[in-house]
């Protein structure tokens, strides 16, 4: 049999292709390309090529001995934190990783241009680049609201040669920049491709992401077992749509001695209202064509979302995740904005790494999760990306939070 | 039979075409949306699309976005489609067609919805984010219910895809007349009439054609390949440019006046961009060219 079974149109009950017509010859056609290019070894190669020499892969794991020092009261004895970093890829997040693959799949596809969605920038400028590299014209679609929290990632990627089409319908982020690629989309479906940047969207998009992020997982199967002679106990991941996080579990998958942990964004709190917590807080239904759980209101109006982080300030969640969470695989806590920005300067104080936003709410976790582990448990936590884009609004924020002070 | 169904033959047997109107539900409050619905088809619309508001449209252009945003913002809620389904049935007897995109219909469910829909009176629905091959439970549900389940074909519709509507749909099959989101044009694709000679040819239910449908040039140009146009945007658009209820009824029955005669029998032979695109007219339909995204 071989090896590589067809790509999943679903994921237990979530997932499927909830899309305008349109598009529905585009899914079927990117589909195909992909599932012809998972078994071309030339594609694989140049791939691989692109990822070693040119993203700088592998990224190390690097054993947070300090980091678990200052943990210590919640911690199990014997108890080693890695950290897979993720944020020393070029261009600094694990973005790169999907970018470089779509955009390949965008040539094979013989398109000349592709279009992307940016929260936080990191998609739209690891998409910029891919572009560059590659010589394919490069239009992201960015909130007007994540334009100014994330004003040094707009610059890269108009320094990259891409435009960045500023965003103004409904929150201004994420979400509606999310939209608005679909719809370019839907009027360029012949000449573009849409490189989305999570694991989330219709059908194949979602097993298309997870695939491609699916080096980091692999990677650090790799690292610990050279590291520790065996298996990780608990793989931690920060999850907006969840690409880093499910590019971490799924090799894993297979293996229940493994803990997974998905860390959403709480922002104000989920009791608040105000927070991007889809799969702790959302219900079942349908946003950017796929079945997951989406913060909706009772006629499933989508609800904005709230977060600190741009990058996990979005209402709904990858369909694998949704499955991860029904079946229990994989367990979801969520923390907030302000247990994240301590999550921040934990890291750098003990580790001199700045974390992006989003990663460090995977940080700020491990109070929480450290204690549900047994002695001796070793585990990994995915740095996503560095923080670099975060300092200017980190800093407004902790001046502010001092008051006078 | 059902009203669609009825309505398609009578004009098949005087070489009529439909002219469906699109309106969102609420828009600007549900009232008004009401009387205007009332308006649209005393003006001689044949049927109305009544567009359920969404936080989401994919498939629509700013035009229909800001409707919807106007709605939500004067407090639509879901409960008020099928009220002025009721309410509309109660004193028009043209079909009345549900348009929302899919999250609403599962919030509901699928089954509750249907049977809502038709219990107020209404005759069928369109769900644009939902191709064939994910309607299987709505569609199940809109025949219990005694429903039309209509389904889209767009220029990028394989032959294969066509076939599966035919094989899913009833009432009519809706042809994107763009590979775009909707919202008036000035000129529609030259392919629109290859693109409808294959629907054709492959699809025996009525064909009608919407997105980018706005001027009476356009109607007549379509008159020859089609058994109905949509118009929405080009309506719409009437409302976001205020001007007080009256004069909003003013244009739009105008409006459905002016494309009305252009389907009329005896005027296939329209030449196309020969239509009458007076000043005010230019104005409101969207200057971009159908490429261009919306920002």
């Amino acid at each position: 049999m071989d090896a590589l079974a067809s790509l999943p149109a679903r994921f237990g009950r979530f997932g499927g292709r909830f899309v305008p017509e349109t598009l529905v010859p585009a899914l079927d056609e990117l589909a195909a390309a992909y599932e012809e290019a998972r078994r071309d070894r030339r594609f694989q190669r140049e791939l691989a090529r692109l990822l070693a020499d040119y993203v700088g892969r592998p990224t190390p794991l690097w054993e947070a001995r300090r980091l678990r020092r200052a943990l210590a009261s919640f911690a199990p004895r014997g108890l080693r934190i890695f950290l897979k970093r993720e944020d020393l890829n070029h261009t600094g997040a694990h973005k790169i990783n999907n970018a470089l693959g779509q955009a390949l799949l965008a040539k094979r596809l013989g398109k000349r241009r592709v279009i992307a969605e940016t929260g936080a920038g990191q998609h739209g400028v690891a998409t910029a680049t891919a572009a560059a590299l590659l010589g394919l014209r490069c239009d992201v679609f960015m909130g007007e609201a994540d334009m100014r929290r994330q004003e040094l990632n707009v610059f890269r990627m108009e320094l990259l040669g891409a435009r960045v089409v500023p965003v103004r319908t409904g929150t201004k982020t994420l979400k509606d920049a999310t939209n608005e690629a679909i719809r370019e989309w839907v009027r360029s479906v012949r000449t573009t491709h849409y490189v989305i940047g999570s694991a989330v969207g219709p059908h194949p998009y979602p097993a298309l992401v997870r695939d491609l992020q699916s080096v980091i997982g692999r990677e650090v199967r790799e690292q610990v077992r050279a590291a520790a002679g065996r298996l990780p106990d608990a793989l931690v991941a920060c999850v907006g749509g969840g690409s880093n996080a499910i590019g971490l579990f799924h090799p894993f998958l297979g293996e229940p001695g493994v803990r997974l942990f998905g860390v959403e964004a709480a922002g104000e709190g989920v009791a608040t209202g105000r927070h991007a917590a889809s799969l702790t807080a959302g219900r079942f239904g349908v946003l950017h064509g796929a079945a997951s759980y989406v913060l909706q209101d009772e006629d499933g109006q989508v609800r904005p979302a709230h977060s600190i982080s741009a990058g996990l300030d979005y209402p709904g969640v990858g369909p694998e995740h949704a499955h991860l969470r029904e079946t229990g695989r994989a367990e979801y806590l969520a923390v907030t904005d302000e247990e994240a920005l301590s999550g921040f300067r934990l890291l750098a104080e003990t580790e001199g790494i700045v974390p992006a936003l989003e990663s460090a709410h995977a940080v700020a976790a491990l109070p929480r999760i450290l204690p549900r582990l047994g002695e001796g448990a070793l585990v990994v936590v995915c740095i996503s990306g560095r923080g670099d884009k975060d300092v200017p609004a980190v800093a407004d924020r902790l001046r502010g939070g001092a008051g006078a002070g | 039979m059902s009203r669609l169904e009825a309505l398609f033959r009578e004009l098949s047997a005087r070489d009529g075409r439909a002219l469906i109107a699109y309106l969102a539900v609420g828009d600007p409050d549900l009232e008004t949306s009401l009387r205007l619905a009332e308006v649209v088809v005393d003006a001689g619309a044949d049927a109305l699309e009544l567009g359920v508001p969404y936080s989401d449209p994919l498939a629509d252009g700013p035009t229909i976005q800001a409707a919807g945003q106007r709605a939500l913002a004067a407090g639509f809620r879901l409960d008020d489609l099928f009220r002025a389904v009721a309410h509309l049935r109660a004193r028009l007897s043209v079909p009345l067609l549900a348009m929302t995109y899919v999250n609403p219909v599962l919030q509901r469910g699928a089954g509750r919805f249907a049977a809502e829909l038709a219990r107020a009176g209404g005759d069928g629905l369109l769900v644009p984010d939902l191709p064939p091959e994910e309607a299987g439970e709505l569609r199940a549900a809109s025949r219990e219910a005694g429903l039309d389940f209509i389904p889209f074909l767009a220029p990028t519709s394989t032959d294969e895809r066509m076939r599966l509507a035919a094989e899913v749909g009833s009432g009519f099959v809706y042809c994107v007349s763009v590979t775009g989101v909707t919202g008036a044009r000035r000129r529609l694709p030259a392919e629109v009439t290859s693109f409808l000679a294959r629907v054709r040819a492959r699809v025996p239910l009525p064909v009608a054609v919407g997105f980018g449908v706005s001027t009476p040039a356009s109607a007549a140009r379509l008159r020859p390949c089609a058994d109905a146009i949509v118009v929405g945007s080009a309506l719409v658009a009437e409302i976001g440019r205020g001007g007080g209820e009256a004069a909003v009824a003013r244009r739009m029955r105008r409006r459905v006046r002016q494309l009305k005669a252009a389907l009329a029998p005896g005027r296939a032979l329209a030449r196309p961009g020969v239509g009458v695109v007076d000043s005010v007219e230019a104005a409101e339909v969207d200057s971009r060219k159908p490429s261009d995204s919306d920002r």
